[in-house]
């Protein structure tokens, strides 16, 4: 029998940091980075990775959904589909009721509304699904080298699945440590409730009767861990020169960035994603942000506006770490960079840290030769605020090796 | 996990007392555990087995439940597993009351195991110590093969759905039958039908000469009746010991061919395969029965514990408790199905008609419905009827059986459809339909039914492992089947073929045709070719 009663999650919290029994009927659990090291192998023996990341989610109100990570896998065997229907019918289920036919019950939005997310996980999720699974994966073996810096307390704190266990609720009855003074309160109340004691001044302590309800104890509790919050805006110039290779290197510098912060800070780093040429627009997700290509003039600018515009009109300043990551070949008609020079000052008052990528073209021969190269030395910036602003220049046929080195620089 | 306190032990042995008084059957010992919520996460993808081999995807299950758990808390009341002694798990909070209801549903478990006839083949041995011996094997196995036995696991369990349970079990059973000799069956069934190919006139005459020689001779008679035939057809005993021998080949499944036949697993060094293929397929078929009988066994607990507890002395006082817990248990979802409700209500039914003598022609003839209404021949034999439904019945039977009209009226069931509505943008779930036809259609649909796939000898050939996937109006989910042939493709060692049905794109000329309100589109099938070579998948029209 199953029961969707929610029986107190305590116990299964407190059960599990008890210490594995020994001789356990179970072999001891392989770790999540086990079981994908094993998956890896699988390629070196010429079968098809498994092991999928997958996330589940609990709608909540508000930004309030909770998400836990998980890996999923599917045994693959040969086995129906289901009959094919219509495109517009669905399968059929069961129901009871008192309708007649062809009324109808109820309906359900074909698009969840942002944020209300199914239950669901793993097998199933679109081409973004696909992306950030793999992601993960990358973001895990990053992990270690990277750190967000000059990460500072912030007024917004969110919460997710980290906890940590105290000793510090009360509880009467029982749990792991007597409050003698708390408790021998409780047994003069009771007493005094009882008219066992006639005289507080002068208390026979061998009179009084003890209920086991009035010992109060310590008790292992589950507490959130807060932790500040950050908001990482991604910024992709997408303009006609930065076809081929140049769009490579940023993407997949960018790509490694999103894993590495999507696995290190789960969902506690929001993210948001402009691309620019001559205009700048904000997409929804990452995946249209590093699949999206379109020709057009560059003009940095425009994008820096928007972002210190994002910030000022939803006003995240104050609530959270701000991090900018801007990718680009350097090419801005914007050649003195007069318009860009303001706007990235504005945005350097609030971020916490703005690395910008250049990817070289080769055809353009002798280094340091961008527009946008040229006048961020130029300002002056580079040097007067190196704690927040870092310029990174590759060329764009830049391998792994010397893009994961790149993220180094801009976030060290 | 520990045992319970002989508290609660004297709770369940008084309940087996009162169970056994209403006529239910099972063993004497039983063992109970009381387990926490963390062990019941790890026993889950175990099939709660906690014997069974590891292997990584429990492990990957595993740490899904675990997250699932964070979000979604919530505990079963008890499982059930088919052992001997069946062994029982629950939390440690219930109230005694709460465990009466539990162990009457619990007895009634297991009396469903150790009487349908669909578990025949478990009754003999215990699965945990099985299990355990299993267990042993692969991780000895694995030490000595390292991660090639979970490729082998892996592949064995991508085709443990499309083991011959059905063989098995129907082989179990014809040595009950007084059967006629194989070789007298094979003379009536094949030889002269199908090799000779004689008249009917001529059939019918050498059944009289059986008989003949049966009523002459007496016990002697077959020696005597084929002396006769091979005289006559001197060719008759090749033809018995081939066809004989085929016909039992005929009958393997998968796993059983790729055991017997392939020559990669019976190289010498690949034998210990061979081993682990064993473990997989006797899971399998053991735990087949379970899954074709969810609605039953579901129904059959909560038909008992019901009936059990109502009657029951010691928990006066917590009829309320009892009916809040019974009713989330058994109660019909607006939308959705759920088996304890459909079967708990199927026993009661089936109970009440039998008493009042419904199941029986008459009634069935009766189209008056006020007549129908009034029907009681008080005939009493209810339990003895709902008795022979859980020895003989299995989900598809019960429900093509006993869902009628009079069901999905008085429970006010429905079919609901969920269909887009462009306008809004929605989808909308509404009462397609009440007819009992149709709930029984879709009752049987979400029923579990894997492939018929079935190894075709006469094609393919030599190197070639040549599968014929039977059709049933359902294509197999094509997403899965290269990693399934990769598997295949390992296990048997050569090239694989696959012929299967699907949905061919509809001609251009019908998909613009207008179509009338409500005619379903015509489906156009066609029969496909998958190939697995050199670890590749190719596809080809038949």
């Amino acid at each position: 029998m199953k029961t969707d009663d929610s029986k107190p999650i305590e116990l299964w919290n407190i059960s599990s940091l008890a210490p594995e029994p020994e001789g356990s009927y179970t072999t001891r659990i392989r770790s999540l980075d086990e079981l994908l090291e094993r998956d890896r192998l699988r390629e070196e023996d010429g079968f098809p990775r498994k092991i999928r990341i997958g996330k589940l989610i609990k709608p909540g109100k508000g930004k309030q959904e909770k998400f836990v990570v998980v890996p999923t896998t599917v045994e693959e065997k040969f086995m129906h589909d289901r009959a094919p229907t219509p495109p517009e019918e669905e399968e059929p289920m069961g129901g009871t009721g008192d309708e007649a036919e062809g009324d109808i019950l109820g309906e359900q939005p074909v698009r969840p509304e942002q944020g209300a997310g199914s239950g669901t996980a793993g097998h199933g999720g679109g081409e973004g699904h696909e992306l950030e699974s793999s992601a993960y994966d990358l973001g895990r073996i990053l992990t270690e080298r990277f750190n967000l810096p000059n990460l500072k307390e912030k007024g917004k704190k969110s919460s997710f699945s980290h906890y940590t266990y105290d000793l510090t609720d009360r509880n009467r009855g029982f749990g792991q440590i007597l409050e003698k003074k708390q408790t021998l309160r409780r047994v003069i109340e009771t007493n005094i409730a009882l008219g066992n004691i006639d005289d507080v001044t002068n208390i026979d302590t061998t009179r009084l009767l003890i209920d086991p309800r009035d010992r109060i104890f310590r008790i292992l509790s589950r507490e959130l861990e807060y932790e500040s919050q950050a908001l990482v805006f991604f910024v992709r110039d997408y303009s006609g020169s930065m076809e081929g290779k140049a769009s490579e290197v940023i993407c997949s510098q960018h790509v490694l960035i999103y894993s590495w912060l999507l696995y290190q800070f789960a969902r506690q780093v929001e993210t948001r994603f402009v691309l620019h040429d001559n205009d700048a627009r904000e997409v929804p997700d990452f995946y249209t942000y590093y699949n999206l290509r379109v020709a057009g003039g560059t003009r940095v600018a425009a994008a820096y506006k928007m972002v210190n515009d994002i910030v000022e009109q939803e006003s995240l300043a104050k609530d959270y770490n701000i991090y900018v990551f801007h990718g680009t070949d350097g090419d801005d008609w914007d050649t003195n960079g007069e318009e860009t020079i303001p706007e990235l000052r504005r945005m350097l008052t609030y971020t916490n840290r703005v690395g910008i990528t250049i990817a070289e073209h080769n055809a353009y021969g002798s280094r340091g030769a961008t527009e946008v190269e040229r006048y961020l030395k130029g300002s002056g910036l580079l040097d007067e605020k190196p704690e927040f602003l870092r310029m990174d220049v590759m060329g764009e046929d830049a391998d792994e090796t010397r893009i994961i080195d790149g993220i180094k620089r801009l976030i060290s | 996990m520990e045992l319970i306190d002989q508290h609660t032990k004297t709770i369940m042995e008084g309940c087996k007392e009162r169970a056994r008084d209403a006529g239910l059957r099972f063993s004497d010992e039983t063992l109970e555990y009381i387990v926490t919520n963390r062990d019941m996460l790890e026993l889950h993808p175990k099939v709660m087995i906690p014997t069974l081999y590891d292997y990584w995807v429990h492990d990957v299950e595993l740490l899904r439940e675990k997250g699932k758990y964070e979000l979604y808390p919530s505990n079963p009341y008890e499982t059930v597993i088919n052992t001997r002694p069946p062994i029982s798990f629950y939390n440690d909070n219930n109230p005694d009351w709460l465990n009466v209801m539990i162990f009457y549903h619990v007895l009634a478990h297991i009396d469903f195991f150790q009487n349908n006839l669909y578990f025949r083949h478990t009754w003999e041995y215990d699965l945990t110590g099985k299990a355990l011996a299993d267990k042993r094997l692969i991780t000895r196995l694995r030490s000595e093969h390292g991660r090639w036995v979970d490729y082998v696991i892996e592949f064995a369990r991508a085709i443990d759905n499309l083991v011959g349970y059905f063989d098995g079990l129907s082989h179990l059973f014809r040595q009950d039958r007084p059967a006629f000799s194989k070789r007298l069956d094979y003379y009536f069934d094949v030889f002269l039908q199908e090799v000779k190919g004689v008249k009917t006139a001529e059939y019918v005459k050498e059944i009289e000469r059986y008989n003949r020689c049966k009523r002459e001779v007496g016990e002697m008679c077959e020696e005597s009746f084929f002396a006769d035939v091979v005289a006559k057809h001197p060719e008759f005993e090749a033809f018995y010991l081939k066809g004989t021998r085929e016909k039992k080949e005929e009958r393997l499944d998968l796993l059983q061919f790729l055991m017997e036949h392939s020559e990669f697993l019976n190289q010498d060094e690949n034998l210990w395969m061979k081993s682990v293929l064993e473990v997989i397929r006797s899971t399998s078929v053991y735990f087949q029965p379970q899954i074709r009988t969810k609605i039953m066994n579901e129904g059959w607990a909560s038909y008992w514990h019901e009936a059990l507890f109502l009657t029951d002395d010691r928990i006066k006082g917590h009829e309320v408790d009892f009916a809040r817990v019974h009713s989330g248990v058994t109660c019909l979802h607006r939308v959705g199905l759920n088996p304890y409700a459909i079967g708990m209500r199927l026993f009661q039914q089936i109970e009440e008609g039998a008493d009042q003598g419904r199941l029986s022609l008459e009634y069935q003839r009766l189209a008056d419905s006020h007549a129908r209404k009034e029907f009681d021949r008080a005939t009493g034999t209810g339990r003895d009827v709902i008795f022979a439904v859980r020895e003989n019945l299995c989900d598809f039977t019960f429900i093509n059986t006993y869902v009628d009209q009079d069901f999905v009226n008085r429970h006010h069931l429905f079919v609901v459809g969920k269909r887009l509505n462009a306008e809004r943008t929605a989808w909308q779930y509404y009462v397609k339909s009440r007819k009992a036809e149709e709930y029984r259609g879709m009752l049987q649909d979400s029923l579990y039914h894997p492939p018929r796939i079935e190894v075709d000898r006469t094609k393919g050939g030599g190197k070639t492992l040549y599968l014929n996937h039977l059709f049933e109006g359902k294509p197999l989910i094509s997403d899965f089947i290269a990693n399934t042939m990769l598997g295949i493709e390992f296990l048997w060692g050569g090239p694989v073929k696959l012929e299967t049905s699907e949905v061919a794109s509809a001609p251009p000329q019908e998909a613009g045709a207008p179509r009338g309100e409500g005619e379903a589109p015509k489906i156009h099938w066609r029969r496909h070719v998958y190939t697995m070579e050199n670890r590749t998948l190719s596809k080809t029209l038949v």
